[in-house]
């Protein structure tokens, strides 16, 4: 089992021609990712690489059976195309996509609003279920099917943190990257509780950032609700205020978002967090050989 | 990007918030002039910088005759004001903003940002007028009233009308300060602002309400579709090398310590930062190269990086994913070479083509570190820097 994405979930791209869109659609398929379509506004009864591409969202949908959609267009139009997915009632949309004003972002949330659609980021590196489908930019080949689900505002600190999980053999059920930016699809509470839920997930690793109180946030929930292990790290321990770091929703305002605030909340709240960006496996590894669930997770040979 | 406070103003007006009648000046007679032609007896010179606490720093003075005004704005005009906001090497001062001075009843706080917990635009405002909103926040949190705005019918008149109540406006008053709050909103949504703050909005002796101060930032994700914005950014209050950074489409924030980092990501560029002062270093950057590095990108990494003379070292630190470790460190060899490197580099390569990058880097005959982790290639250059 996993958490968004499986070996059936039907995927389209929206923008396939572009050349991002089409480099990152190719390394899906061939990771055996289920790309049933894309669209293109004007290019529609055309294909590319045998995928059939279509005018509109709803149209591939009608024609495909798509569940979800992958966005990769530029900022300018990506809201819309969020607005597209949601309103041809897919399950799922991740954007990619980053630099999307937030004021396009507070629209398209009120735009969601009592739609069934599930929105992944935007800003960031996708979502993945290791051996079955992989929808994003991440590379496919560091990840390993397992039990350990990955949460993550950054996208190279969730590679880190599945190359430091792999090479020890513990795999990951589902690595989610929700993304960097201030206003989101969804948060790491929606993401906990879809791997407290999943039957095959023992443990998670969440990787928050300076900026905001989702951190702190998530952390209350964990304390009252979480059933498995977690453990997490914070990055930005030494940002200094008032600067954004990279990232739009990274950025300590007001003396608020710090990364010791939240360090602190998570481990009130029972969350062990990683020292340094180095040792997040090894942290895992720790707790999990504590509660007597390490064997339990090991899916793979230790590299 | 942040503007000037007399930037702020003039955008505030073409919505309808009232501003005190106001002239930029950049030299002591522009300053002298200015008074002249608003004509009130008494007129207030305030420096132009982007951080707030000018006040305090004695950048903010009441001038009740010309004299004054030249004394004051010889003063203050070439200063370097030093505030909380501006750092210990302060800022200096190369425009003023002249403005009429005001009959002041009272002052309040008006301000909004985008909050995230919501998704929502949100008011926030306080009878603590003159005070850092955070500060009362700290000490007096019931003192501040918050309205959450649906976008798609924007701050309603009675949400406003709330806040007016809530505040103590005087009544006569109410439907003014409704005008006014509406029109900040307008402004916010229209030219895509993060932050508005209006600290103080004041009641007059002669029954209006006023912007005294305005503080805009933008968010610069909606630059493209704002030219007339983007042309009030003055380059004079930004790092030189995060201007040149930002050309190469570099995410570069110069910061105080002397272990030059280079990264590919945010998160793992925040996260290099931050194992690096774990073993004892001090960063001197925040940089992020990107997903789609190129040769000639890292090669300008090196360069903005070298340009700050307190850099004793640099740390590279590269999670291949996407991109390719080979192209990384052809990226670094080149770049090495044609910047006639002269200081200890360790380099961290991990991920998609790792054993021939380290090749690379290995037969470059160059004098790099190579790490075997990002703990390993930490603690490496915090010993080679010291």
């Amino acid at each position: 089992m996993s958490i968004l994405v499986n070996k059936n979930t039907k995927v389209i791209t929206q923008g396939i021609t572009g050349k991002t869109a089409l480099f990152h659609t190719r390394q899906a398929v061939e990771y055996g990712t289920q790309i049933v379509g894309g669209t293109s506004p004007g290019k529609g009864g055309t294909e590319v690489d045998g995928i059939p591409v279509f005018n509109t969202v709803a149209e591939a949908v009608a024609k495909t059976g798509a569940n979800a959609s992958v966005i990769y267009v530029p900022p300018a139009g990506a809201a819309e195309a969020i607005m597209e997915a949601v309103d041809a009632e897919l399950d799922l949309v991740i954007c990619i996509t980053e630099g999307i004003p937030v004021l396009d972002m507070v629209k398209v949330k009120r735009y969601m609003e009592g739609k069934k659609t599930l929105l992944v980021g935007p800003n960031c590196p996708g979502v993945i279920t290791p051996g079955e489908c992989k929808i994003g930019i991440m590379p496919g080949y560091i990840h390993t099917p397992g039990k350990v689900g990955i949460v993550s505002r950054s996208g190279t600190l969730t590679y880190e943190a599945v190359h430091q999980t792999s090479t020890r053999g513990i795999g990951q059920s589902s690595a989610v990257g929700i993304g960097g930016d201030p206003v989101k699809g969804l948060e790491f509470i929606d993401v906990l509780r879809l791997f407290n839920e999943d039957p095959d997930t023992e443990a998670v690793i969440m990787i928050g950032e300076i900026g905001g109180t989702a951190e702190e946030e998530a952390a209350e929930w964990v304390a009252a609700n979480m059933k498995k292990p977690v453990i997490g790290f914070i990055g930005g321990q030494t940002a200094p205020p008032g600067k954004r770091m990279g990232h739009a929703g990274a950025i300590i305002s007001g003396g608020k978002g710090t990364a010791a605030e939240k360090i602190k909340k998570m481990e009130e709240c029972g969350i062990r967090v990683a020292k340094t960006p180095a040792v997040i496996g090894e942290t895992l590894v720790e707790v999990l050989k504590e509660k007597g669930m390490l064997e339990k997770v090991i899916t793979a040979p230790v590299k | 990007m942040n503007i000037h406070e007399y930037q702020g103003k003039e955008i505030l007006k073409q919505y309808g918030v009232k501003v005190p009648e106001g002239r930029v000046a950049f030299t002591v007679d522009e300053a002298v002039a200015a008074a002249k032609e608003l004509g009130t007896p008494v007129v207030v010179v305030k420096a132009q910088i982007h951080a707030g606490g000018r006040g305090k720093a004695g950048g903010v003075k009441v001038a009740k005759n010309q004299d004054e005004v030249r004394t004051y704005a010889e003063q203050i005009l070439g200063k370097v004001l030093v505030t909380h906001q501006t750092g210990p090497e302060g800022k200096e001062v190369k425009r003023l903003l002249i403005e009429q001075g005001c009959d002041i009843k009272k002052e309040y706080y008006v301000g909004l940002v985008v909050d995230r917990s919501t998704g929502r635009v949100v008011m926030m405002a306080s009878e603590e007028g003159g005070t850092e909103i955070e500060e009362v926040a700290e000490h007096s949190p019931e003192k501040i009233v918050k309205e959450v705005i649906d976008p798609v019918v924007g701050l309603t008149g009675f949400q406003a009308r709330r806040i007016a109540f809530a505040i103590n406006i005087p009544k006569e008053l109410v439907n003014k300060a409704v005008g006014f709050m509406q029109g900040l909103y307008q402004a916010f949504i229209d030219k895509d602002a993060s932050i508005a703050e209006i600290n103080p909005l004041v009641v007059t002796g002669d029954g209006e309400v006023m912007a005294l101060d305005a503080k805009l930032n933008f968010d610069s994700n909606a630059l493209y579709r704002h030219p007339e914005i983007l042309a009030l950014r003055d380059l004079d209050e930004e790092d030189e090398k995060e201007i040149e950074a930002s050309k190469f489409d570099l995410s570069y924030i110069a910061l105080d310590g002397n272990i030059g980092c280079m990264v590919n990501g945010a998160g793992l560029a925040m996260a290099t930062m931050d194992i690096v002062k774990f073993y004892g270093g001090d960063p001197a950057n925040f940089l992020d190269v990107g997903g789609g590095a190129t040769e000639e990108k890292v090669t300008e990494a090196f360069k903005i990086i070298l340009k700050d003379p307190k850099v004793k070292g640099i740390f590279v630190n590269i999670f291949g994913g996407i991109m390719k470790c080979d192209i990384i460190a052809n990226g670094v060899v080149a770049a090495a070479k044609q910047v006639q490197l002269d200081r200890p580099l360790v380099v961290r390569l991990e991920g998609t083509n790792v054993e021939l990058g380290k090749k690379i880097l290995n037969e470059s005959g160059l004098n790099i570190v190579a790490a075997e982790s990002m703990a390993d290639g930490a603690e490496k250059i915090v010993s080679l820097v010291k």
